[in-house]
């Protein structure tokens, strides 16, 4: 795009621009059609930052993540990392600086691995080390960073719980001492009382290593509570996109507003008195997206002109976007 | 709906205690609960997973796995224990007197018939009534739970409806026979948050317009405070406190409640660190001699470890069972 970016000097760790992964759906006897799981998503994030990705589930910010990590090959669109493009060739060595925790901290874990080769895993892979004594002391500095003992390095996976074991995966991401993670629904398999300390952990880490996070969940609470800013996404768009606090307290797309009306508040005197905004129908099926504004079949203020035209992605003001015609 | 009896509470569960035997040894699921459940009312059973909250509601149908029993403890339906009941007996209490949907709705419905042939199959198990009428209240149970389109829809299989739908079907099917009682496992778990409010919003419309009780089981303390009347909070399979909504989330009086209240994120704890509550989730298998929760508990003293805590009144309608509450001498002596 600009020269800027050819000298490797941004003031953000990553940029996304018009990011597109569709994928081909056998609909019929030879025919297929392409599903648009992503349809052009745009952001930035800035190093040590940390930006939620909230959504239902098919709205595609888990594809966002792995596409963005070329985990699939994107349709369209480009990735910059410290500015410069990330491509099929050189993504290689980008791995190192961008890495992933999995939402399942039963599937994403070989069972037949130790604990202690897992997490050296990546550094085998990337020889990060000297010596053997070199990569024991790394992987033991991991685990201990992450609150894990020693004595657990040479324990297989199913002697832990599932929070221990995102401990591991988060580890595992570590190890790299990458300066970007995906976080795709890391504490949603886990029980109420061991997320807050898998939450914190992420917390913590960020403010030890400055590492930033892409945290996609659908517990609008704890993204909250984690993120810097929070973007909304609906049927492969973003539909809103601001500061945590702003897009929190005021939100302006009827998606957004209807989803945070929707979140049941841990709190009994604000639950009585919260009003609702329901919506009507399911999501539509993004094999049969509806034209224009994606939202306008189950927007109340849906008018003529949302059918016809996708709303553009506009700035309301110190940096709070929406896509709608009506709001 | 008939005529209730107003003096007994509508369902009763006293000291109930379920097992379930396995390879590893008897896992004591559900370990002296009891609670009451009157006319109209919801109440909801928190906990996390382990805590014994969905065995207590598999306990009351009679619904456990071949490995597990109830082997101690009443469950009072209108002052009869129906732990006594026979089979037959049992399947009249199960769908007329209470019914009970579950967490997936995909794999609680069958996915080679129809909707409407098994609510239909449903309503005939449950009364006399033909074919024709049973599928006429079939398409009227299914309006009722606010399906569009029910005449089309309840010639469809599962697979072709949405989640949302489906759990609005398990609904309709709970509900063909008015039974007194609905007992929902994690009712909306499977389902993102703007459908979950659509099916909270149906449960609560429903049990308005039928006066039924609700009994809801789930881990998410936000569906709790929006639904229940009375909370009772499950740890390691017994009740650490029971109370009205406002008590748990204002008053707590259990070390667990407080401290799940605080590891949650809220609009008031933003900006700051949650406080977790540390440890690991409990071993059902290898449970403390004492309280279950104490390994965790930051205020545990040595009685905690040694001896069970007994519940204690703390206020009218709100029980406890922690011994903080002994050494703090926050109860209220009962005559």
């Amino acid at each position: 795009m600009s020269s800027e970016h050819a000298l490797g000097s941004s003031e953000y760790l990553v940029e996304v621009e018009d990011l597109k992964e569709y994928f081909p759906i056998r609909t019929g006897f030879a025919k297929t059609t392409m599903l648009k799981a992503v349809d052009g998503v745009s952001f930035k994030i800035k190093p040590g930052e940390t930006l939620g990705l909230v959504g239902e589930s098919g709205c595609g910010k888990t594809t966002v993540g792995r596409t963005l990590l070329r985990l699939y090959k994107p349709t369209g669109g480009r990735v910059l990392f410290e500015g410069k493009e990330v491509t099929d060739k050189n993504m290689k060595e980008y791995r190192k600086e961008m890495q992933m925790v999995f939402q399942d901290p039963y599937s994403s874990l070989d069972p037949r691995m130790t604990v202690e080769d897992i997490i050296g895993e990546p550094l085998d892979v990337h020889k990060l080390y000297g010596t053997k004594a070199e990569r024991r002391d790394k992987i033991l500095n991991l685990m201990s960073l992450v609150g894990l003992n020693a004595e657990h390095a040479t324990r297989y996976v199913h002697e832990f719980s599932g929070g221990q074991r995102q401990r591991i995966g988060i580890a595992r991401a570590l190890a790299v001492d990458p300066k970007f993670i995906v976080c795709d629904e890391p504490v949603s398999a886990l029980d109420v009382s061991i997320q807050a300390q898998v939450v914190n952990m992420f917390e913590e880490l960020q403010d030890k290593l400055g590492v930033a996070y892409l945290f996609i969940a659908h517990d609008l609470l704890i993204v909250h509570h984690i993120s810097d800013s929070i973007a909304v996404m609906y049927l492969g768009r973003m539909v809103e996109k601001a500061d945590a606090d702003e897009l929190m307290s005021n939100p302006i797309h009827p998606y957004t507003q209807s989803l945070l009306s929707a979140v049941p508040v841990p709190d009994p005197e604000t639950a009585r008195k919260q009003k609702r905004i329901i919506l009507e129908g399911d999501v539509p099926s993004p094999l049969k997206m509806p034209s224009g504004c994606a939202f306008r079949t189950r927007c109340r203020y849906a008018t003529a002109r949302c059918a016809t035209e996708t709303p553009p992605f506009t700035d309301r003001g110190g940096g709070h976007m929406v896509a709608c015609w009506e709001k | 709906m008939a005529d209730k009896d107003k003096k007994v509470p509508l369902l009763e569960v006293r000291n109930l205690h379920t097992s379930f035997t396995t390879d590893n040894g008897v896992v004591q699921a559900v370990n002296g609960v009891s609670f009451t459940l009157e006319e109209g009312k919801t109440l909801g059973i928190v906990g996390e997973s382990g805590s014994g909250k969905s065995v207590t509601a598999y306990s009351i149908m009679q619904i456990l796995e071949q490995n597990g029993r109830i082997t101690e403890g009443q469950i009072l339906f209108q002052g009869e224990d129906i732990t006594k009941y026979s089979a037959k007996q049992m399947n009249v209490f199960r769908g007329q007197k209470c019914a009970m949907i579950f967490q997936d709705p995909m794999t609680s419905l069958n996915p080679v018939y129809t909707v409407g042939n098994q609510i239909e199959e449903a309503i005939r198990i449950h009364s006399k009534k033909t074919k024709a009428e049973a599928y006429d209240l079939a398409l009227e149970m299914l309006k009722l739970v606010g399906i569009n389109d029910a005449e089309r829809r309840i010639r469809q299989y599962p697979h072709e409806l949405s989640g949302g739908m489906r759990q609005r079907v398990m609904i309709a099917m709970a509900l063909a026979s008015e039974p007194w009682i609905l007992i929902a496992d994690e009712p909306t778990t499977a389902l993102d948050v703007t459908i979950q409010a659509q099916i909270l919003e149906l449960m609560q419309d429903l049990q308005k317009k039928l006066n039924m009780a609700i009994i809801i089981v789930t881990h998410d303390l936000g569906v709790i405070a929006q639904m229940a009347d009375e909370i009772v909070v499950m740890y390691g399979g017994r009740i650490c406190e029971r109370g009205t909504a406002d008590d748990i989330f204002y008053r707590p009086g259990h070390e667990y409640t407080k401290g799940l209240l605080h590891s949650i994120p809220r609009v008031d704890n933003m900006k700051e660190r949650l406080i977790p509550i540390g440890g690991n989730p409990i071993n059902l298998l290898n449970l403390p001699k004492g309280c279950a929760f104490c390994t965790r508990c930051e205020e545990a003293m040595k009685i905690c470890i040694d001896e069970v805590p007994q519940e204690l009144k703390i206020a009218d309608g709100h029980y406890a069972s922690c011994w903080m509450n002994v050494k703090n001498h926050t109860y209220v002596e009962e005559s």
